[in-house]
């Protein structure tokens, strides 16, 4: 996505341009199916006991879909935590503590359910 | 910096919230979209991290976490999770159609806005009942 460049001069710092916004979007695509997968697994695993959920997650298309779900969630939260700091805290230090708290949370989130499904998945 | 620019004190945002503009269905379902997110970001993601979390510890961290859910506080936090997930999915996708510069008119607008709190609350009584 450009513009060219005799119709953006003039027009101040670009900076990222459209990255964040379609980078919002790309992952707002891929959780409309991701949570209609996580709809049903909910359903699916509704008071199921131990044994039963372990054995769902280890499935290599369960647990291929559960880490692109993770992934795509904290990363859509997060840019999208980051606009809501941008537009509402006008405090320029609360503001980058905020950022800084959202991208650590976001990424520690991240990490940590890749893990896990990991785990799970090669049964260690 | 020239004094003609820092005399103008401009609103900030939330400046939509307040004496300036009414109150209207897609305005209010605009904040609500932030508002389910803000939500989803900082209980629901959580929730299923607790539970991915939970399912690699062990059976005692899985009995732990079906403990909290089969009390009310749980399961308030699991409905509000599931309609916040449903609002936002369903508003989502209205938001798309608008990024594709379809369904702009005020009317479609309206009517699309109903389809979703219709869709939402029924999506999360069908969810809560077959669950419960």
């Amino acid at each position: 996505m450009t513009n060219p460049l005799a119709r953006a001069r003039g027009h101040g710092s670009a900076k990222s341009g459209v990255h964040h916004w379609l980078a919002q979007r790309v992952t707002a695509v891929f959780l409309v199916f991701l949570a209609g997968w996580l709809a049903y697994a909910v359903l699916a695993l509704a008071g199921a006991d131990f044994a039963t959920a372990r054995a769902f997650v280890a499935r290599p298309f369960n647990a291929a879909l559960l880490v692109l779900l993770v992934i795509s969630m904290f990363y859509h939260a997060m840019l999208g935590l980051q606009v809501v700091i941008e537009d509402y805290v006008h405090r320029p230090a609360a503001a980058i503590t905020l950022h800084f708290l959202v991208r650590a949370g976001a990424w520690l989130g991240m990490a940590l359910a890749v893990v896990n499904i990991l785990i799970i998945a090669l049964g260690a | 910096m020239k004094p003609a620019m820092k005399a103008k004190q401009r609103p900030l945002s939330p400046f939509m919230i307040g004496p300036y503009y009414k109150p209207q269905m897609t305005s209010l379902m605009s904040i609500a979209h932030r508002a389910s997110g803000v939500f989803l970001s900082l209980v629901g993601a959580p929730l299923l991290l607790w539970w991915i979390v939970a399912v690699a510890s062990g059976a005692e961290a899985y009995g732990a976490l079906q403990t909290f859910f089969g009390n009310w506080a749980g399961q308030l936090l699991m409905a509000a999770s599931l309609l916040g997930l449903f609002y936002h999915l369903f508003n989502g996708i209205r938001h798309l159609v608008w990024d594709s510069g379809r369904a702009l008119d005020i009317r479609t607008a309206y009517t699309a806005g109903w389809l979703v709190l219709i869709a939402s609350v029924l999506a999360t009584a069908v969810m809560l009942g077959r669950m419960l």
